[in-house]
């Protein structure tokens, strides 16, 4: 009875040893040779995969990281300076600050300022909403408000309130999938630390702008001349902020104060997630 | 020559591992959605059928069968099989970086399939010499390439084409591949016919 089950037992204990030890064998002889930077980079990374430090996914920033020499450890905008901090630790080199950036919707249109033109009940989905005549909306530039971006958003930032999509600047990590997903092209990357956003996207004439939205651009240009500093440009009939000279106002907040329309809006962006982030 | 073709033939169309014998369904509902995991699944199926059975084959003629251990034939293959595709897996990725790279993640998946385990216990059991059992493994490969080849086709259609609701997902892939399965079956007794004996 014993040597029956000895036997049998015997045999499959040595093969399984002899496949183990070859096995052992082989991964150490055959050992492919990773950097083992790797691991420790992918480890910071946040592993949201979004794509913003435009490479496929954090696996590929970090293997750019760890193949090609020179490539920037402050492309993480997600991971923001934190992890920007930890990269040029990994990497020896030095700490170059992450610009981060923000989600902001160029859209001021809710329910209302503005009205719907008709009734639709087709897929809800702001990209089929806009083959139908240009939107629902009497706005052909406005917000859908289906939430395209938000389904799109890897961090539930962004909500349609009142019919417009609103970014939660303490949840955006500025990844940029919404500005790639917005059909009406509304969103926008700005960098958090700026104070004043446009809320308008409507390039039409003053007057028909007029017509469709209490809240709509119509090219005044009011703004235009009271920025001191020329950082405001009316262009295709809406008011475009270049923010590269939007720096230290003088008279801060008088762009919003004098704009006809309402449609220049104070929102302090200015880092509020980042300082959670810090804290840890 | 003509036992080899016999062989090659009955494996790919008339048993087919997958329409005809039902092994390897996993693979065969899992990765057939889009054609390129398919192919790769497949040729990562073909090569360890045949590193399978090139490994067993030996195993069972001059370990198991000597001793009269007949009866530990699935549990040793098994155990043989596993480690063989880790051991593949090691080499693959040591000197041919680009063929594991293809075949990556779909190497690993098969370590247990129930078809590798099949091709080199039916190899046996069917009494083949060492050439026609390799025959055989190449030919199940090929017949489970073209299943999961012809299958992600069919797939690819009924992701395109309106379905009712409670039939979506895995009834309407059940359906299909149950049909695909039939129409397997025209070719029973052609090979006989070709080939009288």
């Amino acid at each position: 009875m014993l040597t029956d089950i000895l036997t049998a037992v015997i045999p499959v204990v040595i093969i399984g040893i002899i496949c183990g030890a070859v096995l052992v064998i082989a991964s150490k002889l055959m050992a492919v040779k990773e950097d083992e930077r790797f691991p420790k980079i992918r480890e910071c990374l946040p592993g949201a995969n979004c794509g913003a430090c435009g490479f496929a996914g954090c696996d590929g920033y970090a293997k750019a990281l760890c193949e090609k020499e020179g490539t920037p450890t402050n492309l993480c905008v997600p991971g923001a300076d934190a992890v920007s901090k930890q990269l040029s630790e990994i990497m020896g080199v030095e700490f170059e600050d992450v610009i981060e950036q923000v989600a902001v919707v160029h859209c001021g249109g809710d329910c209302e300022k503005t009205q719907d033109k008709y009734e639709y009940k087709g897929i809800q989905s702001c990209s089929a909403a806009k083959l139908l005549y240009g939107g629902k909306g009497s706005c052909t530039y406005g917000c859908l408000g289906l939430g395209d971006c938000a389904n799109v958003c890897p961090q539930n930032a962004i909500s349609i309130v009142n019919g417009v999509a609103r970014v939660d600047p303490k949840e955006c990590i500025g990844c940029g999938l919404c500005t790639k997903t917005c059909p009406q092209k509304l969103i926008s990357l700005v960098a958090d630390a700026e104070k004043v956003v446009v809320a308008c996207s409507n390039k039409d004439k003053g007057a028909v702008t007029r017509k469709v939205c209490t809240n709509g651009c119509i090219g005044c240009k009011k703004c235009e001349r009271v920025c001191p500093l020329c950082a405001i440009k009316v262009v295709d009939n809406c008011a475009v902020i270049d923010y590269e000279k939007c720096t230290d106002c003088p008279d801060f907040g008088i762009c919003a104060k004098n704009c006809t329309t309402g449609c220049i809006m104070l929102s302090d962006l200015s880092g509020l997630h980042r300082m959670k982030e810090e804290k840890k | 020559m003509t036992k080899f073709i016999v062989i090659l033939l009955s494996a790919v169309f008339i048993n087919n591992y997958v329409l005809s014998r039902f092994l390897g369904i996993c693979p065969f509902l899992g990765v057939s959605k889009k054609l390129d995991s398919a192919t790769g699944m497949s040729l990562a199926v073909i090569f360890v059928m045949l590193m399978a059975t090139a490994a067993t084959y030996p195993i069972q003629k001059f370990l198991l069968d000597p001793n009269g251990l007949g009866y530990l034939q699935t549990i040793v293959f098994i155990l043989v099989i596993a480690a063989l595709v880790q051991l593949v897996e090691i080499v693959l990725k040591r000197y041919v970086p680009s063929l594991h790279k293809s075949l990556g993640v779909y190497l690993p998946l098969i370590t247990t399939n129930c078809a590798v385990l099949g091709v080199t216990i039916l190899n046996i059991d069917e009494g083949y010499n060492f050439a026609e059992a390799m025959v055989n493994s190449l030919g199940s490969g090929l017949g489970f390439f073209l299943a999961m080849v012809m299958f992600s086709g069919v797939r690819s259609t009924i992701e395109g084409s309106d379905i009712p609701e409670s039939f979506k997902g895995l009834p309407v892939t059940l359906t299909a591949a149950a049909i695909t399965s039939l129409s397997f079956l025209g070719f029973s007794g052609v090979i006989e016919n070709l080939f009288p004996m």
